[in-house]
């Protein structure tokens, strides 16, 4: 199977995502070039972390306009998997295919960390190789991952079971004392309505070997390929 | 055509939470300025148009507010245009 991985100047995750798509799961990464307008026949689309454009004017908001953004939008609206993590996700977001939008986080700081993660919904491409109410130990790493919208979304999202990942404590208690960035319900993950585009701060690729401390993130990846050859 | 200069103040909107605005409010009080409240901190972008009028200029920032200045999820925006010679 063939995982497209867009680089955009300030991507910093690309090799790390390729890594897991490469060596753990022995498919094919393809990088994209944030300057393409063509995604070379791949089968899904990862949009790594990292600071796309330096985060200039708004995280996200430079590389929504980038010819590679705008193919992936015609590919997720055609039905193809999209999966954005950290600064992929606030991508997604800007570009309008997840909604609501990223303030900065509520503490101000900088937060690179292990937390824990409930699943909420199991029934998306990307998560149906776990188990509902399953906790995961995933580091986050970023700035602005106070995720928020208008309280109309909220209810939609919640409604629709879009929510799929919520910071929660290593036992799956979902409270504010679990929520390291101030975002929404403890938001850490959405898909759209469709459930073929899903958004996550935190960072599996960095928790899908035992050396790194955690292989939890791994199934998301395995999920998507087992999502595309469904389909 | 003239030229003209631009200001675009771009702000979150009302009730969206504004933690910059929160820390530069508890610092303000740290320092001793203890009437100051409802701090919010936003962005200034200046820029310079060349138009054949005003209504053209205002029409390229409301263009560009919603392509990509402005975030309407969270944001709120205003503008001013003068005119240079």
């Amino acid at each position: 199977m063939r995982f497209g991985i867009p680089v955009y100047p300030g991507s910093n995750c690309d090799r790390d995502v390729g890594w897991v798509i490469e060596k753990v799961l022995g498919h094919q990464a393809v990088y994209l070039w944030h300057k393409e307008g063509n995604l070379k026949g791949i089968d899904a689309v990862i949009i790594p972390g990292g600071f796309s454009y330096g985060d200039y004017l708004r995280a996200g908001a430079m590389a929504k306009i980038s010819p590679i953004t705008e193919a992936i939008c015609e590919f997720a609206q055609r039905g193809g998997l999209v999966m954005g993590i950290c600064n992929g996700f606030q991508i997604l977001l800007e570009a309008g295919l997840l909604p609501g939008a990223m303030l900065p986080n509520k503490s101000l700081s900088f937060i690179c960390k292990f937390v824990h993660l409930k699943v909420e919904n199991t029934d998306t491409p990307f998560t149906s190789l776990y188990t509902k109410g399953e906790v995961l130990k995933i580091p986050i790493a970023h700035a602005e991952g106070n995720y928020t919208c208008p309280e109309e979304t909220l209810k939609e999202i919640e409604e629709g079971g879009q929510v799929v990942l919520r910071y929660s404590s290593p036992e799956g208690e979902v409270s504010p004392e679990f929520n390291p960035n101030g975002s929404l319900n403890n938001i850490a993950g959405i898909c759209n309505r469709e459930g073929n585009v899903f958004g996550l701060m935190p960072h599996p690729e960095r928790a899908s070997e035992a050396i790194l401390g955690s292989t939890d993130g791994l199934k998301m990846f395995k999920s998507m390929v087992e999502g595309v050859v469904k389909a | 055509m003239g030229r003209y200069s631009v200001k675009v103040f771009i702000t979150y909107k009302k009730g969206v939470l504004d933690p910059q605005g929160v820390a530069v409010e508890k610092a303000a009080h740290q320092l001793g300025f203890k009437k100051v409240k409802n701090v919010r901190v936003g962005k200034l972008i200046t820029m310079e148009v060349e138009a054949k009028s005003k209504e053209e200029v205002e029409r390229e920032i409301k263009e560009m507010a919603e392509k990509f200045l402005v975030n309407p999820v969270i944001e709120d925006y205003s503008y001013e245009i003068s005119k240079e010679g």
